[in-house]
């Protein structure tokens, strides 16, 4: 299936990013999976459709053979095939990933923090230097942003009597 | 949009609730999923939605763009306040122990999560709904023919 109509494919990568946020609470991970649905399949959504609105609603059709890009993504999806083989099975306790830090986290909290959702307390508390950087990432973002697509209600206005004018 | 009568009376229905649902999300964060990111997102969708059937124009007498860059600053200040608040009272950089008398580590922690989570919301939302602006006053009214 080829599908060059953007309208579409922005419609279904909103799709597959709520898909993915029903995927996470069925891996008892809510509180990603509530990002990924209000992040993912809400405001990327949107953000796009205004992106198309700037530029074209059509993709252009390929110059070039798309052989390539077909063997570069068959070839990375086999690779992580191969890799998802060597994954201990989910949810096991005995991975590094949970002998780590989560233990003492999980000990910790309750007498330390005081609050019930852990995530809450290892996001803001435990790890708080992390959750402040990417808070400033979020602002950098948005300036970044401001700075690169900004009109100012001058312009605007001009652009408004220009198009009088003709 | 004038003549969605369906859309506008419904979406002007949802946009209080959806405030509001942000607000728990934000402040039920400690108690259940959710959390400064989820809400400052949950919060501005409700400003989006209120341009995206209202117009941009509309939003920007309801929410000047100035207040919204002034809310991105704010957040990350509240937050890095936060924590040069407990660098002065002799404690580490984002020791939440420094917002309590001592002995009572547990509250100063409750009060650094809430003032914390409430820098990130702030910071989201603002960053949402600026990104979202700057998209959308470039962008040419949309006639509903052309999707």
């Amino acid at each position: 299936m080829i599908l060059r109509d953007l309208f579409a494919v922005v419609m279904l990568s909103g799709v597959f990013s709520l898909l993915s946020a029903a995927l996470f609470v069925a891996m008892d991970a809510v509180d990603v999976a509530f990002t990924e649905a209000a992040v993912g399949a809400g405001i990327s959504t949107v953000l796009m459709l205004g992106t198309m609105a700037l530029t074209s609603r059509q993709e252009k059709p390929p110059t070039h053979s798309r052989a390539l890009p077909l063997l570069v993504a068959f070839i990375t999806g086999a690779a992580l095939l191969y890799g998802t083989a060597d994954l201990p099975p989910f949810g096991a306790p005995d991975t590094p990933i949970q002998m780590h830090v989560a233990p003492e986290y999980i000990a910790r909290t309750p007498t330390e923090i005081g609050v019930p959702n852990i995530v809450t307390a290892v996001l803001a508390s435990y790890r708080g230097f992390d959750t402040l950087g990417e808070t400033a990432v979020v602002f950098i973002a948005g300036i970044a942003v401001i700075f690169l697509l900004h009109q100012s209600s001058r312009r605007r206005r001009d652009d408004e009597n220009d198009e009088e004018e003709v | 949009m004038d003549h969605h009568y369906i859309l506008r009376i419904i979406s002007k229905m949802l946009i209080p609730p959806i405030m509001l649902y942000a607000f728990y999300v934000q402040f039920h964060g400690d108690f259940g999923p959710g959390g400064g990111f989820q809400a400052g997102v949950i919060f501005a969708v409700a400003f989006i939605l209120y341009a995206l059937v209202y117009g941009v124009e509309k939003l920007r007498k309801v929410l000047p763009p100035l207040i919204v860059r002034a809310g991105m600053a704010l957040g990350v200040l509240l937050y890095a306040g936060t924590g040069a608040y407990s660098l002065f009272k002799g404690y580490n950089f984002l020791d939440y122990a420094a917002l309590a008398e001592p002995g009572h580590a547990k509250a100063g922690q409750h009060l650094g999560i809430l003032l914390v989570e409430a820098g990130v919301g702030l910071t989201v939302a603002s960053v949402m709904i600026a990104i979202f602006l700057a998209f959308a006053s470039r962008a040419p009214q949309i006639k509903d023919t052309d999707w």
